[in-house]
């Protein structure tokens, strides 16, 4: 029996639905675990305490801990939800399964602005804005070299083989730069740039411009969810069908690489989930952009969560940078996946 | 339905250029079925994209009830035709019900997801072209021929007064070339559809069609109802092969001719 509307509707709330609670529970097990761990009765009293903090008093053990551990975990969350976003709309723009927000070299402009700031031992505001700024130049850059597959009207035909190909040569580039970059800088700032290139969240502070982003960037994909797979399924006639393929495409170009730069520029380079979520989120929920999107930008954040309380708990009190855990995992999941829907 | 004006269609550029089709005027009633029939490189496809809107014309225009492409909304005019292309390419993993549901996006912009009665008419579209029974599968795991049928469904389930098919019969085993052709003739006999297609089987052609338009390959074209165009010196002249045609009670068969060389 094929699905009808109303279970189609009712499954997608219901998988949007375990996600958030998913989500939830991944928060809640960041805030519990580290060196010392918080039950979870004792959560309530420290979330209590730190929304509705009582004058003079001093902070228990619980609240503080629960701040520090509850600012890196909603730091992980956006940033990871942003980055599997940010795939869900290159796939689609690129009509590609295997493209990532990573493809177009946008992150890896972003890493020459970060690199280049923190090898003149820049301020740490600094090194954001120039990440910021990298990751904004190379998408115009490939926006101005690459615009005729984003053409407008009825005319827009053809594939993004010239997007894609532009943003290859542009990320080698600046692989070539960072390359130069790690090879001349001086000893003491060294470890940081690793560090950054494959994405750390310690020390993130709580910044509100990501949630932003990611909240403009969701409704957008929401409101073009449908038109994204009619673009998906008929590359050739997506035009006939109403879409104005031109403007779709400038829209999650703009809107992927904007997530993708404030990711990066929060997290750092934290590789594989922008591509391995949308693909785990494909083979369990189908293709369907209207369930894909919440579905992967859930599941996106409370990924990145999981690996981050894995990395700073899993050698504590030394911490791993999360790209590390992320590749680690994601390679395997991937691969597996990869064969599975080859066979 | 559809009509062009001094329509020019040019390929290449600089002195390899070479005109198409020159000036083409050309007018499509309601319900007629049309075939274009030209050897290859004749710019059939080229000319059934610009009917469609995917392509501008190199001069002149083609307008739709009267109105010019361009002064159409692309979701108006979503409405009024459909268009079958000559290959498909399925990156994604979509269910066959799926590819043919989208295919009814035309007519609501604003909803997020499809009412029943979308599912009815995805279902009946499917149906038509015995497909029904794949609806679960994956695009991507059906054959070149079930492919095509979904193709055609999802054109169906556009619903629209304007079919443009660019070769329909494509990878279609024998029995389902006839049934897709007899399913067009009747869409345009008793529902008043209007159906431009390509084909390379003149005999086909001939016996669903109503009208055919022959591309010469040099820019000339002859358009008119099948009796009239569809004669063998012009079709020889037209395919720059022989052709001979053979009566088989009311049916008329073409064939190439053979040439002892």
């Amino acid at each position: 029996m094929h699905p009808t509307s109303t279970s189609l509707r009712s499954r997608a709330v219901a998988v949007t639905g375990a996600l958030a609670l998913f989500v939830v529970a991944t928060l809640l097990f960041a805030g519990m675990t580290g060196s010392i761990h918080i039950p979870l009765p004792d959560i309530a009293g420290a979330l209590h305490e730190l929304f509705a903090p009582i004058d003079g008093a001093t902070p228990s053990l619980a609240a503080t801990l629960l701040e520090l551990r509850g600012t890196r975990a909603l730091t992980a969350f956006v940033t990871g939800a942003a980055l599997s976003l940010s795939g869900v709309m290159m796939q689609a723009l690129l009509r590609n399964p295997l493209a990532d927000p990573y493809v177009l070299g946008i992150s890896a402009g972003s890493a020459v602005g970060a690199l280049f700031a923190m090898m003149l031992m820049c301020a740490t505001w600094m090194v954001d804005a120039a990440a910021f700024a990298g990751a904004v130049t190379i998408a115009m850059l490939l926006y101005f070299l690459a615009r005729r597959d984003m053409r407008s009207g009825a005319a827009a035909e053809g594939g993004t083989a010239l997007l894609l190909l532009t943003g290859v040569i542009l990320s080698a580039a600046c692989t070539a730069l960072i390359t130069l970059m790690l090879s001349i800088a001086p000893e003491s700032r060294l470890r940081n740039m690793v560090f950054w290139l494959i994405g750390d969240l310690s020390g993130a502070p709580f910044r509100l411009m990501p949630w932003i982003v990611l909240a403009v960037c969701v409704i957008f994909a929401l409101r073009s969810a449908r038109a994204i797979n009619v673009m998906a399924l008929h590359a050739e006639s997506a035009v006939t069908l109403g879409i104005n393929v031109g403007l779709l495409r400038k829209g999650l170009f703009f809107a992927s690489a904007l997530l993708t730069a404030s990711a990066v520029t929060n997290g750092g380079s934290v590789g594989f989930v922008g591509l391995i979520v949308p693909h785990a989120c494909r083979f369990a929920f189908g293709a369907d952009h209207r369930v894909l999107i919440p579905a992967a930008t859930l599941l996106g954040g409370g990924y990145l969560v999981l690996a981050d309380t894995l990395a700073r708990t899993a050698i504590a009190p030394q911490q791993l940078p999360v790209g590390v855990v992320t590749a680690l995992i994601g390679t395997p999941v991937f691969l597996y996946q990869l064969h599975r829907l080859r066979k | 339905m559809i009509s062009t004006q001094d329509l020019t269609l040019r390929i290449g550029s600089g002195s390899g250029a070479r005109t198409l089709v020159q000036s083409l005027n050309w007018q499509v009633r309601d319900g007629e079925c049309w075939s274009v029939i030209g050897r290859n490189g004749a710019g059939k496809s080229t000319l059934l994209r610009t009917l469609a809107g995917l392509i501008p014309p190199d001069d002149g225009h083609v307008a739709i009830q009267g109105k010019p492409l361009g002064d159409w909304p692309l979701a108006a005019l979503a409405r009024e035709r459909a268009f079958l292309a000559q290959s498909r390419s399925d990156a994604f993993a979509y269910s066959v019900l799926e590819t043919v549901l989208s295919a009814r996006h035309p007519y609501h912009d604003n909803r997020y997801w499809e009412g029943s009665d979308d599912h009815q008419l995805a279902m009946n579209a499917l149906a038509a072209m015995e497909v029904d029974n794949l609806a679960a599968r994956n695009v991507r795991t059906l054959s070149g021929g079930e492919r095509q049928r979904v193709a055609i469904a999802a054109m169906l389930a556009q619903d629209t007064p304007l079919l443009l098919l660019d070769e329909p019969a494509n990878a279609l085993d024998l029995a389902h070339q006839v049934s897709v052709m007899r399913l067009l003739a009747k869409l345009c006999r008793e529902q008043g559809k209007t159906v431009v297609m390509v084909g390379h089987d003149l005999t086909l052609a001939h016996s669903v069609s109503t009208h055919a338009l022959l591309l010469m390959g040099d820019g000339t074209w002859r358009a008119g109802p099948v009796a009239d165009v569809m004669q063998t010196d012009i079709l020889g002249r037209c395919l720059d092969h022989e052709i001979e045609m053979i009566r088989h009670g009311a049916r008329h068969i073409f064939i190439p001719k053979e040439t002892n060389t």
